[in-house]
């Protein structure tokens, strides 16, 4: 039996899930019913709920930044303006140039979302060039387009907020009528499925480890590391459009200046939290899907305790700074040490005794 | 010749400045923002299309060679970040126009306070007889400003305010403390109109320490202290849609049912708080059982009300144009003009129940301000 609770506290998820667990528990002490769920208006509703949903755009995002994280040693920071820029794009062909709101689709909705993918593929293929091929600093790389792409995005949308006030729009953000469950936590089961099925089932979660660990090491033994890095970039740009177009459609509209603002920090934040090392390597994607649901976790507690606003960004430091610290290779160290010491003079003690 | 020439060149320096910029854009949005569309103005002006500035400063610079004996207006903007700026730019030259005696050279300085410095010094050298500012950052202003008195030339500052110097004739704004009482009397009115006894409140404000956040705020809470009202919670929506959803959908699980207004700093909250209502079964604004109350009266908000989804809207009046061209005929006349002036500003509302409100303004002044009940006319002719 010890020896399962042993197992089990070894996991590398253990930690980020108990952390999460925690962060959770916190609010039963304010509010006994946070973890009610019931059926109002149709739909869902109740706090876990909306973890699950709001959630959803981070948990994305982290998708593909745990696999940029892993092949490069670096971060993707262009993630949130690259939502942004998705978004634009897409309510801009949806609605047409200049014009900025509309109750009818200048193009078919399927058009619009391929287009919107499309330019964030186009983003992330930028940055794995960049990056792969012609090897400059993945946090150099991203800048350009951490700077450039919302701006990007203003100009499609012509300096305005452009509005699509058509049903359907709403859904990927909301609910589908008869639906009870909000749809953006389907599009992350499936993108998260998507892309474990793809690292389980080929080799390619291997391959981006040892490409993470050592590139020249990877190369020799007959890996094409660039080319697996470019695609990591690749990936992390779709997710960005992904989320992109959840965020839009939660607002239905295109807010260039709003949408995925800071949401580049969160995702990365999330890679963290779910015990993964920034320097590349070795990863656990579910460790980081753990991390981004623990960071909107944090939010809607702030919220449901009513913490006010400005102090709110303390409370979420201290927090994130208890997680991080608790997971830190030091303080593991430390606390076996501690209890080797310990065992030392139990044993001293006892042979005191004996003697 | 030589004007044309200088202003050119002006033009040329601000563009090199637009290829540096985006980084700096926060900056000025935190120091400064003396409108609520301050989450807006944070990244807007990165796009900015430089020939658009070159080719409005090559038309003032036009204009300026053509001058006869018309008064010259120098006018230097903040930007074009959202559409509550375009109105105000708009109607300062609506106002400031050739039909008005006065030729008005524009230069829009795209959130850059360095290039918005360069373009008053500009001004001053070409001698013009008075300078309209809306000024990026509140602080920097003293030599400048000096530089413009010894020039004899008045200065007028618009919208947001400097603090480092008092070198200028007039402020013309928005008083937002004003714009938080007209709510709270409003909602005194309303309720006493309506019968209702107990106001249990929830807050989404702005971006936490915004001028406009600050305002509303204060201006809202004397009303809540005095009135005894029950404020359940404040918390920041940061004048987003998103936000204002976001933090709806946690009240609304927090105090459902214990709540009956829902007080937002703009219409983009507003927004997002009426989906995250409508989404859980709730009923709110005119037949609702949640009073809906907001800042700003954008058209996208006056449409709101229209539905009676809103049931009171607070504008912030971006058409400083007329009180502009005011100040410099008084001044023309050789008369004094006011250190400060307020702005006139519509309260809308979505019933025809009130006609008007009287309160306490910030100066102390007693006044008693009309209500407008917006029809499709008040919806066509917003900015």
């Amino acid at each position: 039996m010890s020896g399962k609770i042993k197992a089990l506290t070894k996991n590398q998820l253990f930690l980020p899930f108990a952390m999460m667990v925690l962060v959770l528990l916190i609010n039963l002490i304010k509010s006994p019913d946070f973890f009610a769920i019931n059926i109002q208006n149709g739909v869902l509703y109740g706090r876990l709920i909306d973890i699950l949903n709001r959630g959803s755009e981070i948990a994305i995002l982290a998708v593909g930044q745990t696999l940029v994280v892993a092949v490069s040693a670096g971060t993707d920071i262009s993630v949130g303006s690259v939502m942004s820029l998705t978004a634009c794009g897409t309510c801009m062909l949806l609605a047409g140039y200049g014009v900025n709101s509309t109750t009818t689709l200048a193009v078919p909705l399927v058009v619009g979302l391929l287009f919107g993918l499309i330019l964030a593929m186009c983003c992330g293929a930028f940055n794995g060039f960049l990056v792969s091929k012609l090897n400059i600093q993945p946090m150099v790389a991203t800048l350009i387009l951490f700077t450039a792409a919302r701006a990007i995005g203003l100009l499609l949308c012509n300096n305005q907020i452009t509005y699509i006030r058509y049903e359907p729009y709403k859904y990927f953000g909301n609910f589908i009528p008869g639906c009870p469950v909000p749809t953006a936590i389907f599009i992350t089961i499936v993108v998260v499925a998507v892309v474990m099925l793809f690292l389980k089932k080929t080799a390619m979660g291997l391959y981006i480890q040892s490409v993470g660990i050592n590139k020249k090491a990877a190369r020799i033994s007959g890996l094409n590391s660039s080319n697996i890095c470019f695609m990591c970039y690749l990936i992390c740009g779709l997710c960005a459009g992904i989320a992109g177009i959840v965020a839009s459609s939660r607002i239905y509209s295109a807010d260039s200046n709003n949408i995925g603002r800071n949401y580049e920090l969160d995702s990365i934040l999330a890679v963290a939290l779910g015990g993964n090392s920034l320097g590349g390597g070795r990863f656990n994607m579910a460790g980081s899907i753990i991390g981004a649901y623990t960071i909107q976790a944090i939010t809607v507690t702030l919220l449901a305790m009513g913490v006010s606003t400005d102090q709110a960004p303390v409370v979420k430091a201290i927090i994130v700074v208890l997680i991080v610290t608790a997971q830190a290779p030091a303080f593991k160290a430390f606390l076996a040490e501690r209890k080797a010491k310990k065992l030392v003079q139990v044993n001293e003690t006892q042979n005191k005794e004996a003697a | 010749m030589r004007k044309t020439l200088s202003v050119l060149l002006t033009a040329a320096m601000a563009t090199s400045m637009l290829a540096a910029c985006g980084s700096s854009n926060t900056q000025a949005t935190t120091a400064a923002p003396a409108e609520t569309k301050a989450a807006e103005t944070q990244a807007a002006t990165t796009a900015a299309p430089a020939e658009t500035t070159v080719a409005e400063v090559t038309e003032a610079a036009k204009e300026a060679a053509a001058s006869g004996d018309t008064i010259t207006v120098g006018f230097a903007q903040v930007g074009h970040e959202s559409d509550w700026r375009t109105a105000s730019t708009n109607s300062v030259q609506a106002a400031l126009s050739k039909e008005n005696g006065i030729d008005l050279q524009f230069v829009d300085c795209d959130n850059d306070s360095a290039a918005q410095l360069e373009a008053v010094r500009n001004f001053i050298q070409q001698g013009v007889d008075y300078i309209v500012i809306d000024p990026i950052v509140s602080t920097g202003w003293d030599t400048v400003l000096t530089e413009a008195d010894d020039a004899g030339i008045p200065v007028i500052v618009i919208d947001r305010t400097i603090d480092d110097s008092d070198k200028y004739v007039s402020w013309v704004g928005s008083e937002f403390t004003n714009e938080g009482l007209a709510a709270g009397a409003w909602l005194k009115a309303y309720v006493a109109d309506k019968g209702i006894s107990e106001v249990n409140a929830l807050v989404i404000s702005g971006t936490t320490g915004s001028s406009a956040q600050i305002g509303r705020s204060n201006g809202f809470d004397k009303y809540v202290e005095s009135e005894k009202w029950n404020k359940i919670d404040e918390q920041t929506g940061d004048f987003t849609q998103e936000g204002g959803q976001k933090v709806m959908e946690s009240y609304l699980k927090s105090y459902e049912g214990k709540f009956n207004v829902v007080v937002c700093q703009n219409d983009n909250e507003a927004f997002g708080a009426i989906d995250a209502m409508k989404a859980a079964g709730v009923s709110y604004g005119v037949d609702g059982d949640v009073i809906v109350i907001s800042f700003d009266a954008c058209t996208a908000g006056l449409q709101k009300v229209l539905a009676g989804e809103i049931n009171a809207d607070f504008q912030c009046n971006p058409l400083q144009g007329p009180d502009c061209l005011n100040i410099i005929k008084k001044l023309e006349a050789g008369e004094t003009v006011d250190q400060k002036t307020f702005m006139a500003e519509p309260w809308y509302v979505a019933e025809d129940k009130l006609k008007d409100i009287t309160y306490t303004n910030n100066s102390g002044k007693e006044v008693t301000e009309p209500l407008v009940v917006v029809d499709q006319a008040v919806v066509d002719a917003a900015y």
